[in-house]
């Protein structure tokens, strides 16, 4: 049984090292992803093309758009002179935003900054008129409520004092990246650990290797297991690139032990690599798999707390994002790597792990029969 | 099993297979003795691949049993896995695997001991003489190459019986012969072969035969008795205007098929009450060209047995008894 398990085992590895475009694929769909999500991704957008509406005029004036601009949140591209003609250029999306001055601000800031106003009298200044639709930058141009005006008339304003004060733990400079590579670790072996161990039983079957195999006494177990191996080692690899790349490019700090972090990936590899065993008992073509390896992947990529926090999504969704290994390896990965949590009290996503790997290896094996019909 | 039985490698009984509404292959009997070859030959469809893939297990009758070296089909599929080698109509070793690679493959999955498997694996290489391509991709190879290096795969672990589905669709006619040669010295030593094909001149060389067409069993025996038990005169035409000739006579009821041979129509009569004199009765239709009685051989056997227009003439002309079954 173990001879034909490592026949299995070598004769894939080898098929895999003269596979270029696989070999090839393993290495740099981790590097390209990161550098994608790496940079790409922010939620703190910065230099929003924004319009002027300034009924005032006046050095105040100018000294708020001075202030605002200064935040560097906006970059004032565009200049109009009424209202309707500013609307229009936001629904045209010339300008997420328009900063609306209107022709008393002066007044406003001397009521504002007379001496005994109770905060709650005071009234605003000026108004920003925005494209709500992206969630993120209405978030973002929201920031700039409470902008101190201290720059504008030279003088102090008594600002309130914050009821709580916030510490980050962390990630106290709230660098998206921080938290998108161990994320990325989750996406990335979902996509290939999934894909590759699908595909190459598929193509098996449909390149016709598949019909002499199963006249041979070898075990469809056997099979599988010897299929799904070499995968482990590709996922460790990708591991190590990912976040090795991670560590020295975007300085994302691993903090948790390695060998926990090992322990972690080999199960998250092991549960995705059986979970393209499953898809590939029942994928007829190599298209196929790809397809249904794109229905998990997709889910993985939006319900797994990798894009959007998981606590933030409805009760349903959640249901969903626990049957998805991802979820359970995203929470593993932030922990260990950023928290530098103890595997033990990650235990419930690690028990999920591993009862996905056996449920997934039970199906499998009984899907997949020594025959054609 | 009666003591008779063991004489022969595959038998099976009313074997067919159903797929969806279509019955791909019809009640089976079949008796293939052992160390002979045997050859299932019939059009594209007809139910040859299926047959060889429900006696090597892949597939799982629908109804009907089969007995192959003594196991009982379905359900002893797994103990037969090391007595019999099937060579798939489509070549299904690994391309991006050398020779050498493949057969080493073959070996381990078989269990062969290292030793034994490395100088089984040489002594193949050399008798289907793939020496100067051992450390080639299979895929790069040509198609003979191919068709030997996935004979040299099937007999590795040298089994009692074996499967070849259409083995020589992708070879030139040189690398056939040498193929055949090959088999036969397999038969020699023992090995029971059954092989399917559409090739007449192939299926002329094996022991015995069966001709089978959309899934049922027409014919069966060696290929002599096939032709001396035909139930059908064979005439060559020869003269003017033959193809007009040829439209002619395939309107006959009595004339099972014409087919023109360079510059000869072989026609095929049905034997029945108003054909007892082929050649008289055939110059009712051929006027002044001259006819000659051939010998029939094994394309006219095949001819009378398959295609519409065997059918339609079979139904009301009684088969023959005599020498070989004729099934209906």
């Amino acid at each position: 049984m173990w001879n034909r398990i490592f026949a299995i085992i070598s004769k894939e590895l080898r098929q895999l090292s003269r596979d270029r475009m696989s070999f090839g694929l393993i290495v740099m769909i981790p590097l390209i992803q990161l550098s994608l999500f790496g940079y790409a991704i922010n939620t703190d957008a910065r230099l929003l093309p924004a319009g002027l509406l300034d009924m005032e005029q006046s050095s105040y004036s100018r000294a708020l758009l001075q202030a605002a601009e200064a935040s560097q949140v906006v970059r004032f591209e565009q200049q109009y002179f009424t209202l309707p003609e500013a609307e229009a250029a936001i629904t045209r999306g010339e300008v997420k935003a328009v900063l609306y001055i209107p022709a008393d601000m002066d007044g406003r800031l001397q009521r504002r900054t007379q001496p005994g106003t109770p905060v709650n009298m005071t009234e605003p200044i000026a108004q920003w008129l925005v494209d709500g639709t992206d969630t993120v930058v209405a978030g973002s141009i929201q920031g700039l409520r409470n902008m101190p005006l201290d720059e504008i008339r030279d003088q102090a304003f008594s600002l309130p004092v914050p009821t709580m004060e916030v510490v980050q733990y962390f990630n106290p400079e709230q660098r998206t990246v921080v938290n998108i590579v161990p994320g990325l670790l989750g996406i990335i072996l979902t996509m290939t650990m999934v894909l590759f161990t699908s595909a190459a039983i598929v193509r098996e079957r449909e390149q016709g290797n598949m019909e002499f195999l199963i006249t041979t006494p070898v075990q469809p177990f056997e099979l599988m297991l010897g299929k799904i191996v070499p995968y482990v080692l590709v996922g460790m690899i990708q591991i190590a690139i990912i976040l090795g790349a991670g560590n020295l490019v975007f300085d994302v700090p691993i903090r948790g032990r390695l060998d926990y972090l090992a322990l972690a990936a080999l199960l998250f590899i092991f549960a995705s690599l059986t979970l393209g065993l499953v898809i590939s008992t029942i994928a007829k073509t190599q298209l196929q798999a790809m397809q249904m390896t794109v229905f998990v992947l997709l889910p993985s990529i939006l319900l797994s707390g990798f894009l959007f926090p998981y606590e933030a999504m409805p009760v349903p969704a959640q249901w969903i994002a626990e049957v998805l290994p991802a979820t359970h390896f995203m929470r593993m990965s932030r922990g260990i790597i950023l928290r530098d949590a103890d595997i033990f009290s990650l235990q419930f996503d690690a028990l999920a792990l591993i009862g996905f790997t056996v449920v997934g290896l039970m199906v499998a094996s009984s899907r997949f029969s020594k025959r054609l019909n | 099993m009666s003591e008779a039985a063991s004489a022969y490698a595959v038998e099976t009984r009313q074997l067919s297979l159903k797929f969806g509404n279509k019955l791909a292959v019809d009640s089976l009997d079949l008796n293939i003795p052992r160390a002979s070859i045997y050859g299932f030959l019939g059009p594209n469809g007809s139910g040859k691949s299926t047959s060889i893939r429900m006696l090597t297990g892949l597939l799982k009758p629908s109804a009907g049993t089969a007995i192959v070296l003594g196991q009982t089909l379905p359900g002893d599929e797994e103990k037969l896995r090391l007595r019999i080698g099937y060579m798939t109509q489509k070549f299904s070793l690994y391309d991006n695997l050398s020779v050498q690679e493949n057969l080493d493959f073959v070996a381990r999955i078989y269990g062969l001991p290292r030793v034994y498997a490395r100088g089984r694996r040489d002594e193949l290489i050399a008798l289907y003489e793939l020496k100067d391509q051992q450390k080639q991709l299979a895929g790069s190879m040509s198609g003979g190459q191919k068709q030997r290096l996935a004979l040299a795969a099937a007999t590795l672990h040298k089994p009692e019986l074996l499967f070849l589905d259409e083995p020589t669709s992708a070879v030139d006619p040189e690398n056939r012969r040498e193929f055949w040669e090959r088999l036969f010295d397999l038969s020699d030593n023992g090995t029971t072969i059954l092989v399917s094909t559409h090739y007449m001149d192939e299926a002329e060389r094996c022991h015995q035969l069966a001709i089978l067409d959309h899934g049922v069993k027409r014919a069966d025996g060696t290929p002599q008795a096939l032709m001396n038990a035909m139930n059908a005169w064979s005439v060559e035409v020869s003269g003017d205007n033959l193809r007009t000739l040829k439209a002619q006579l395939e309107k006959t009821p009595e004339i099972v098929s014409a087919a023109q041979i360079g510059a000869r129509l072989r026609v095929l009569i049905h034997k029945c009450s108003n054909t007892e004199q082929p050649l008289l009765w055939l110059q009712q239709h051929t006027g002044q060209r001259e006819l000659e009685m051939v010998r029939p051989n094994l394309e006219d056997v095949f001819v009378n047995c398959t295609g519409t227009h065997a059918t339609q003439n079979n139904r009301h002309i009684p088969p023959s008894t005599q020498g070989a079954d004729y099934v209906e």
